[in-house]
């Protein structure tokens, strides 16, 4: 049966009426018309449809909607655009290393650069290969999409020292 | 003046109106077939119009496959988006251009030696004098077919063309909605079709009223084989969808191969034998040995992220379809076929979906679409799912190739010969007879799946690439053709080239170390193509190579080498690999010569795409089947390269603004291959010929 739940999503409140079991996905793109989060495999396996869940990346496919109440979640339009105050380094980043090719990954990716960079500042090699475990990327834009993420990094290093 | 030969584009659409417009808001617009598949020919495309037409890029729109408006360019496929599109849109633009000057030399009374355009003003040099594209528009009659006569630009008097122009459509893409997927219509339902569980089933049983009961249904369409279904949510679809699957039970046939090694079961299948290719007299005598190997790929999926999406409307028999497709036209007239209307009671508008370069599920979610809009009466969106994705869209043929040679007492090869099995490497709508759509051939009645048809030569299917570039006197080059397919295939982004040049490449590996030359000496000694040397050596370079390296037992490097199509870029590849539990591929270095680039790190962005692409193909990918089915369905069972295996990789692009453009997405794959299993060999001294090479295949050629 269909019950109402109250939500906290890109720091605002909103209520959505679904069935307990729904994928968060589906109530984030298709009731808060947040399309940035992407469906991919349906099995958390692929990030597509990463979204921060109290700060951690987390697949929205396999997240029902019973257990989001009083939790933070954050979707790529909440991390930055229009409607967010302008874009975030991470987004900033991707732009300027142009690490993108059909870009269909690369919200979940940025999701879960996000979520690595609030942790860690000045991530190796290795912490961003761990953070991006479960993302998956077909045009293989996979040197630039670590390149973007160091960019982005560094930024943040020196809007913090600024 | 010298008839120009019109690139094809333009003899298929030949009045410049459907190529250029100035719109009042002093914006242009320009159309084009050619459609973004995130290899950024929307901003190369642009790039060269904005060039010839000395407008600035702010102020130019591209619409891009839609049938409403755009030129039909046949497919975004076969690297030929910009040697084709863009070549046909400098030309239109070139000629626009002109007709443009002699309008505004004669209303302002001077030559057009004295005109200048800057950003779409045209000014008389050295006083007040101006007009525009726009105050000359309602004059200048644009509804004429082209001629070609009009000199595009020298290379040196580029302006945009040359530079990397950052990606226009990025911002939207990490922003938000910006995908097929991601479009609503009002009234929207959402749809999803249940596929048989193997191409042999046949639905015998189906409780339909199962699925209608259920909350949300809208509509249950049974056709045939062809099941669909739609809800108000998409969790009623998805849940309907399982419901569906519990209430169908299907005959089915175990028909598939009894191996999934393309190695041991192609050449039992019947084929057809023709000859690709011969030239010499095919005598060995005088020669001193006979070497010979064969190598084989598997069936690789297509494995876009985003699996296949579509929406349709249906209003009183007119639909529109919103598709990521890579052929707007082509699928317009096949979907018109299907649903037995006119073809211009069809509309195909291309959106944005998720890559993969090749043919997906995209024409074939939008006959979904189109049908359950039709049985519901409601605008649809059709979402595939992981598994329709894997195991139902086309997937690149696999191979078998066989190679041999005979060297002279010099070490030189005298004679070459390279034989093929395979099946066809294109069925996409359109290509050939009948209706490629899987629907259409599930539905009842059903169409019939039509015979396959290869690409014939000089570009090839199969048999792309299979003419070495290398000078060997005597070569023989056949390709058995294999009509039926225990599996769906289609165009997987650089079609048999991929095998072939992984193939050729091995073996000048290996009757390189049989001779125990260096192998980039061994290719240099047989090649004369001054552009396909500069690349070896340019990227040899780039490597820092040393002559006859050898690996150390771990650590190895190898190269690849092709001329995608024997007619496109050149491209070679430098791999350095590590060997441990698994096979990494730790550094890549490729040298390209693509002719004039339009936008350089929008190549190299291709380029580092193809090496990992091919990489993953190279190491991890093959589908696997039971006598049944096919048991690839998930990322857990049908792996792709992670962020964890990222190689380092440098490309070095060698600029040739004089030539004409040369496609290039494609020409990556093939070398990468072959690189890797030199390298490897060059680490271990094992040589292993069928792909992909997993730690269990590699431990069976150490055997």
């Amino acid at each position: 049966m269909a019950d109402t739940f109250k939500l906290r999503v890109n720091g605002r409140d909103c209520e959505v009426r679904a069935e307990p079991d729904t994928p968060l996905l589906y109530i984030l793109r298709n009731d808060l018309k947040l399309k940035g989060t992407r469906f991919g495999c349906g099995e958390g396996q692929c990030g597509a449809c990463n979204v921060l869940f109290d700060g951690n990346a987390v697949p929205s496919c396999d997240t029902p909607l019973w257990s989001a109440p009083g939790h933070e979640i954050t979707t790529i339009e909440g991390i930055g655009g229009p409607d967010a105050g302008g874009l975030h380094p991470v987004q900033q980043a991707f732009i300027d290393e142009q690490a993108i090719q059909c870009g269909y990954c690369i919200d979940g990716i940025i999701i879960s650069a996000v979520a690595l960079l609030q942790r860690e500042k000045d991530p190796s090699e290795g912490q961003i290969a761990s953070a991006l475990e479960r993302n998956l990327c077909r045009c293989g834009t996979h040197v630039r999409i670590f390149r973007a993420i160091r960019a982005a990094a560094r930024a943040m290093r020196e809007q913090t020292k600024a | 003046m010298t008839a120009v030969l019109l690139p094809q584009s333009l003899k298929t659409t030949p009045v410049l109106n459907r190529w250029v417009r100035f719109n009042a808001d002093r914006t242009v617009s320009v159309f084009s077939g050619k459609v973004e598949l995130g290899q950024g020919i929307e901003t190369a495309i642009a790039q060269i119009a904005a060039d010839e037409l000395d407008v600035s890029l702010e102020r130019l729109f591209l619409v891009a496959g839609d049938t409403t408006q755009s030129p039909d360019e046949w497919y975004t496929a076969g690297s030929q988006s910009i040697e084709v599109g863009g070549m046909a849109m400098r030309l239109a633009c070139a000629e626009v251009r002109s007709l443009f000057l002699e309008a505004a030399a004669r209303e302002l009374e001077v030559n057009v030696a004295e005109l200048t355009i800057r950003d779409g003003t045209i000014a008389v040099a050295g006083t007040d004098l101006r007009t525009s594209y726009w105050d000359l528009a309602p004059r200048v009659h644009l509804a004429r077919a082209a001629t070609g006569a009009a000199p595009p630009k020298a290379p040196s008097q580029h302006g945009l063309v040359g530079k990397s122009a950052p990606r226009r459509d990025l911002r939207a893409k990490v922003t938000g909605a910006a995908y097929v997927h991601d479009l609503e219509l009002p009234g929207m339902v959402f749809g999803r079709v249940l596929r048989p569980p193997s191409h042999s089933a046949r639905l015998a049983a189906f409780d339909a009223d199962a699925v209608r009961r259920l909350p949300g249904v809208v509509a249950v369409l049974v056709s045939g084989n062809f099941i669909g279904l739609c809800a108000e949510r998409e969790e009623q679809a998805v849940r309907a969808l399982d419901a569906a699957r519990r209430a169908a039970s299907w005959e089915e046939r175990s028909l598939l191969p009894a191996t999934t090694e393309a190695r041991d079961f192609l050449p039992t299948l019947p084929s057809m034998r023709s000859l690709v290719h011969r030239q010499g007299e095919g005598s060995t005598a005088g020669s001193m040995r006979r070497l010979e190997a064969s190598y084989s790929k598997p069936y690789i999926a297509h494995a876009s992220i985003g699996p296949s999406c579509a929406l349709a409307r249906h209003d009183k028999g007119r639909f529109t379809i919103l598709s990521h497709t890579q052929g707007s036209h082509h699928l317009q007239r096949q979907l018109a076929q299907v649903l037995g209307v006119a073809t211009d009671a069809v509309e195909v508008i291309h959106k944005d979906g998720a890559g993969c370069y090749g043919h997906n599920g995209a024409d074939d979610v939008a006959l979904d679409a189109a049908l359950l809009a039709r049985a519901c009466g409601r605008p649809v969106q059709v979402q595939w799912t992981r598994e329709d994705e894997l195991a139902w869209a086309p997937c690149g043929s696999a191979m078998v190739v066989r190679v041999a040679a005979s060297l002279d007492a010099t070490d030189r090869i005298v004679d070459w010969h390279h034989e093929i099995w395979s099946h066809t490497h294109i069925k996409r709508p359109g290509w050939g007879e009948g209706v490629n759509l899987l629907a259409a051939w599930h539905m009842d009645p059903p169409f019939p799946v039509p015979p396959a048809r290869d690409v014939p030569q000089p570009t090839g299917g199969a048999d792309r690439n299979s003419i070495p570039l290398y000078d060997f006197p005597t070569q023989e080059i056949a390709y058995n053709f294999i009509a039926d397919m225990p599996i769906r295939v289609s165009a997987l982004r650089s079609l048999g080239a991929f095998a072939n040049v992984f193939a050729i490449e091995s073996f000048m590996d290996e009757i390189a170390v049989a001779a125990a030359i260096d192998p980039i000496e061994f290719r240099l000694r047989h090649l004369k193509d001054a552009r396909a040397r500069e690349v070896i050596e340019t990227v040899a370079k780039a490597a820092r190579w040393t002559r006859g390296e050898k690996g150390d037992g771990t650590r190895g490097r190898g190269l690849g080498f092709a001329q995608y199509k024997n007619r496109s870029a050149f491209c070679a590849v430098i791999a350095e690999v590590e060997v441990g539990e698994i096979l990494r591929v730790k550094r890549v270095f490729a040298a390209v010569d693509a002719g004039q680039v339009i936008n350089p790190d929008g190549l190299a962005n291709q380029i580092e795409g193809g090496i990992v692409q091919a990489i993953s193909w190279t190491l991890k990918e093959q589908i696997l089947w039971d006598r049944d089915r096919i048991l690839s369905r998930s990322w857990g069972t049908y792996p792709i390269l992670r962020f964890d295996a990222t190689p380092e990789i440098e490309v070095v692009i060698l600029s040739r603004p004089e030539e004409p453009p040369l496609g290039s997405g494609e020409c990556a794959a093939g070398p990468t291959a072959a690189a890797v299993a030199n390298a490897l060999f060059n680490a271990l001294g094992v040589r292993a010929r069928d792909l992909p090479l997993t730690p269990d295949r590699i431990a069976r050629a150490m055997e």
